[in-house]
C-alpha cells in the first residue's frame, strides 16, 4: 500500500491554541485526525502529556467514539449511508456496487490507497436516498451508473 | 421597483447532494459572461427536497417562478428565457410556495426563514424581524419569559416532549452562579434531518432562541453539540456566531442590557448515545459518552457539575416566534396538550419527500398522502416508521392517528425527533425490525447488561427468522425479552430499543409467521429466503450477465439466460438492469 506516513514531528505548537483542560481532549483529537486522517499512537501520548492525562485514558476516550481511527486512511473516504431511508431505498445495493467497483470491502482501503469504504448511520439527506458521502460531498439519488460516474471522476482526477 | 432579477438557489446539504453547487456555478458563470442584471443568492432548504436542485427566480416586478429538478444546462436556458425573451422557461417550471398543494396544509414557524434568506448574512435575518424577540425578552424578567413559554405549551422536540417552560424553571430555580445552556444538535436518529436543515437554513433563529433561554434561566455560557457528519451546518453556525457577536447579540453586555452570554460549538465524534443528555455532557467534558442515572437531573447537577438546561434545536428555534407572537397564538396552532408545530423529515417510498412543518395534531394520512402525495410509483402503502430506533412502524389502519406525543405513543410509535420513513409493499417488516436492532446493538454503550446482551439476543433471533431458521417459540422469546430490556436499562437507548420489534409484531405478526412457517419473505427482501429467476421473456441481451458481480448468469447472446443458484448472492442487480422485465423474485 502506498499510504503516506504522516510526519510525527512536534505538535506542541499546534496544541497551544487549546486550554490545558480535560474538555480540550476531543477537539484536539479531532484536529489531529483531521490533519493526518487517523490518530497515530505517539500523538496520543503527546496529547496526554499536554493535558496531563494518562495515555491509556486518552486511548480509552478515543476508542469510545466511532469517528476516531487508529489506522491510516485512503486518500478519499467514502461513507455509504445505511440510515433508515437509505436502507429501504437500496443501501445494500450501493454497498455492493462500490465494493465490486473498488475491489475493497466495507472498512477496507483499496490496494492503491485511494479509497477507504465505511458505513454511516445517516447523512441527513434522507429524501435523496440512497446516498453516500465522499470526503465532504454528499451524492444522492444513487444508481449503479451514477456511482460509477462519481468514482470514475475521482479516479480520473488522480490519473 | 428593484432593478435586478433575483435568483435564490436552494443550497442546503440536500440541495448540494442533488447538484445545487453545479447549478450555482453555471448561473454565476452565465451571469458574469453575459453581464446579466441578476443577483444570485444561496438560501437554505425550502423543504421540497423531491424537486432538488431548485431555484426561485423573482422578476423586478415581484412575480416569482420556481424551477426544479434542474440539470446544469438548464441554468443558461432559464436566464435566456427570462432576460432574452422575457418569458418563463416552461420545461422545468414547477409550482411555487404560494400555489403548490405540498405547502397548503403546512405552517411555518421553525422553518419561517429557511429557503428564503441567505443564512450566511445576518442582515437578511434582521430584515425579517430577527433579534427583535431578543430585544423584547431582555426587557422582561426571566420568570416572565418562563411563564410565556409554559403558557405556549411548547414541548421538547428532541423526542421525549417534556414541557420546555417547566424545564427552564428548574434551571432558573437552581442555586448557582454558574449555569449552562446546551443545544442538542446531535440528531443521531437515522432518517431525521430537521435539525440540520434549521441550522443550515436559519442559524440565527437558533442563536436568538438560545440567548433568550439563557436570559430566562440565568446561564452565561452555552454550547451547541452538533454532529460531525454535518460540515455545512457547522460552518454556518460558526459564521452566525461571529456575526451575532459583532452585533452585540452575543458576548458581554448584550444590547446594553447588562446580561452576558456566549456560545461555543462542540463537534460530536460519532456516537449515537451522545444524543442522550447525560452522555452528551460527558462528551463535552472530554470523557467517554456514557449515560448516567438521573437524578441528579441536569438542572441540578449538569455540565461540569453545574445546573444545566438542555434543549433540542427545534425547541430553541421556536422560541423567538413565541416571544414575538405570543403564547396564545402558538398554543392555538397545536392540540390541547401540546402547542405549535412539528417539523418532520418525510422520506422513504413517498412521492414528495422533504422537510414538512405541520401543526401538532395533523394526521399521518394528511402528511403522507396530502403533502407527500402518497407512495411513489404504483405500489401500495405498507407502513410508516416514526421515531427512528426508539420508535415504531404503523400500518394503514393507524393512518388517522394525529401526530401528538400521547396519540403516537398509544399507537405504538413515538413522536421522536421527527423522522418519518414511508414504506411500501416491497419492504419487509421483519427486516426493518432487524435493521433497527442491529443499529441499537451497535450503538449501545455497553454499560447496562440488558441493553448490551439483551439486544444482541433479540438480534440473533431476528437474524434466524430472516434466514429461514426461525422457530415458532421465537416470537414468544422476543415478547419476553423486550420488557426486561426496557426495565433494566439506564437510558432511553435501551429503554426504547425493543420498540421497533414490538410494533412490527403487533401490526405485522403475519409477516413474521410467513418467515417462520413457510420460510418465505412476502416482500422479497430477505436474501436467504428468495430466489431470482429469468423468465421466458428474456431476449438474451447479455446485460445481466455482464453486470452480475459474481458471474452467476450464463447464456449465449440472443438466447435465454439462466441464473446459477449456487453462485447467486441475491443482490437483485439482474432484476434492476433487465430492459424487458424478464427477471422475477420467487
Ligand atoms: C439514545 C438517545 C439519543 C438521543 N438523541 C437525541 C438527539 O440526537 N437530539 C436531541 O435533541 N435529543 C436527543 N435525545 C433526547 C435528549 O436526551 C434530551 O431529552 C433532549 O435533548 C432534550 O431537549 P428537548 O427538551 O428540547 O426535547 C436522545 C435521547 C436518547 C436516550
Ligand atoms: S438515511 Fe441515508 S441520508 Fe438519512
Amino acid at each position: 500500500m502506498v499510504i503516506k506516513k504522516p510526519e510525527t514531528k512536534d505538535i506542541r505548537a499546534e496544541l497551544e491554541d487549546y486550554p490545558r483542560e480535560r474538555r480540550s481532549l476531543i477537539p484536539i483529537l479531532q484536529k489531529v485526525q483531521n490533519e493526518h486522517g487517523y490518530l497515530p499512537r505517539d500523538f496520543m501520548e503527546k496529547v496526554g502529556s499536554y493535558l496531563s492525562i494518562l495515555p491509556s485514558k486518552v486511548y480509552s476516550v478515543a476508542t469510545f467514539y466511532a469517528q476516531f481511527r487508529f489506522e491510516p486512511l485512503g486518500e478519499h473516504l467514502i461513507k455509504i449511508c445505511h440510515g433508515t431511508a437509505c436502507h429501504v431505498k437500496g443501501a445494500d445495493n450501493v454497498t455492493d456496487t462500490v465494493e465490486s467497483e473498488l475491489g475493497a470491502s466495507m472498512g477496507e482501503t483499496t490496494d492503491d490507497g485511494q479509497f477507504t469504504v465505511e458505513r454511516v448511520a445517516c447523512l441527513g439527506c434522507c429524501s435523496l436516498a440512497p446516498a453516500m458521502m465522499i470526503d465532504d460531498t454528499v451524492y444522492g439519488n444513487l444508481t449503479r451508473d451514477k456511482i460509477r460516474d462519481v468514482l470514475e471522476d475521482f479516479r480520473g482526477e488522480e490519473g | 421597483m428593484k432593478e435586478n432579477i433575483e435568483i435564490k438557489v436552494g443550497y442546503a446539504s440536500c440541495g448540494i447532494a442533488a447538484g445545487a453547487a453545479e447549478i450555482y456555478e453555471r448561473l454565476e458563470q452565465e451571469i458574469e459572461e453575459n453581464d446579466y442584471p441578476v443577483s444570485l443568492t444561496k438560501v437554505g432548504c425550502v423543504g421540497m427536497c423531491h424537486n432538488e436542485p431548485l431555484i426561485e427566480l423573482e422578476n423586478p416586478g415581484g412575480t416569482s417562478f420556481t424551477y426544479g429538478n434542474l440539470e446544469e444546462d438548464d441554468a443558461g436556458r432559464i436566464l435566456e428565457s427570462h432576460i432574452g425573451k422575457n418569458t418563463s422557461y416552461e420545461d422545468k417550471l414547477i409550482p411555487g410556495k404560494a400555489d403548490y398543494d405540498y405547502f397548503s396544509s403546512q405552517q411555518k414557524v421553525v422553518l419561517r426563514n429557511s429557503g428564503i434568506i441567505d443564512p450566511e448574512e445576518i442582515e437578511e435575518y434582521l430584515d425579517r424581524d430577527g433579534y427583535a424577540a431578543l430585544g423584547e425578552a431582555l426587557d422582561q424578567d426571566g420568570s416572565e419569559i418562563i411563564q410565556l413559554i409554559k403558557d405556549s405549551k411548547l414541548r421538547g422536540r428532541g423526542g421525549a416532549g417534556f414541557p420546555t417552560g417547566v424545564k427552564w424553571s428548574f434551571a432558573r430555580d437552581a442555586g448557582s452562579d454558574q449555569k449552562y445552556l446546551i443545544c442538542n444538535a446531535d440528531e443521531g436518529d437515522p432518517g431525521a434531518f430537521m435539525d440540520r436543515s434549521v441550522i443550515e437554513g436559519d442559524p440565527h433563529a437558533l442563536l436568538e432562541g438560545m440567548v433568550i433561554a439563557a436570559h430566562a434561566i440565568g446561564a452565561d455560557q452555552g454550547y451547541i453539540y452538533c454532529r460531525a457528519e454535518y460540515p455545512l451546518a457547522l460552518k454556518r453556525l460558526s459564521i452566525a456566531i461571529e456575526q451575532a457577536r459583532s452585533r452585540d447579540f452575543l458576548g458581554n453586555n448584550i444590547l446594553d442590557s447588562g446580561f452576558s452570554f456566549d456560545i461555543d460549538v462542540s463537534k460530536g465524534a460519532g456516537a449515537f448515545v451522545c444524543g442522550e443528555e447525560t452522555a452528551l455532557m460527558k462528551s463535552i467534558e472530554g470523557e467517554r459518552g456514557m449515560p448516567s442515572s438521573r437524578p441528579p437531573y441536569p438542572a441540578q447537577e449538569g455540565l461540569f457539575g453545574q445546573p444545566t438546561n438542555i434543549n433540542n434545536v427545534e425547541t430553541l428555534a421556536s422560541v423567538p416566534w413565541i416571544v414575538r407572537n405570543g403564547a396564545e397564538e402558538y398554543r392555538e396552532i397545536g392540540t390541547e396538550n401540546s402547542g405549535g408545530t412539528k417539523v418532520f423529515a418525510l422520506a422513504g417510498k413517498v412521492e414528495r419527500g422533504g422537510l414538512v412543518e405541520v401543526p401538532i395534531g395533523t394526521s399521518l394520512e394528511e402528511i403522507i398522502f396530502d403533502i407527500g402525495n402518497g407512495i411513489e410509483g404504483s405500489k401500495d402503502f405498507k407502513a410508516v416508521q416514526l421515531g427512528g430506533p426508539s420508535g415504531g412502524c404503523l400500518p394503514e389502519s393507524q393512518l388517522d392517528t394525529p401526530v401528538d406525543y400521547e396519540t403516537l405513543t398509544d399507537a405504538g410509535a413515538i413522536m421522536g425527533s421527527g423522522g418519518m420513513i414511508v414504506m411500501d409493499e416491497d419492504d419487509c417488516m421483519v427486516d426493518v425490525a432487524k435493521y433497527f436492532l442491529d443499529f441499537t446493538q451497535e450503538e449501545s454503550c455497553g454499560k447496562c447488561t440488558f441493553c448490551r446482551v439483551g439486544t444482541k439476543r433479540m438480534l440473533e433471533i431476528l437474524e434466524r427468522i430472516t434466514s429461514g431458521e426461525g422457530e415458532k417459540k421465537d416470537l414468544e422469546k422476543l415478547r419476553k425479552l423486550a420488557p426486561k430490556i426496557e426495565e433494566h436499562s439506564l437510558c432511553g437507548l435501551g429503554q426504547t430499543a425493543p420498540n421497533p420489534v414490538l410494533t412490527t409484531l403487533r401490526y405485522f405478526e403475519d409477516e413474521y409467521a410467513k418467515h417462520i412457517e413457510e420460510g418465505s419473505c412476502p416482500a422479497g427482501v430477505c436474501r436467504e429466503l428468495i430466489t431470482y429467476r429469468i423468465k421466458d421473456d428474456c431476449i438474451g441481451c447479455t446485460t445481466c450477465s455482464q453486470e452480475c458481480s459474481v458471474d452467476a448468469i450464463d447464456g449465449e447472446s440472443g438466447s435465454r439466460h439462466v441464473i446459477n443458484q449456487e453462485k447467486c448472492i441475491q443482490c437483485g442487480t439482474c432484476l434492476e438492469v433487465c430492459p424487458v422485465d424478464a427477471v422475477e423474485v420467487v
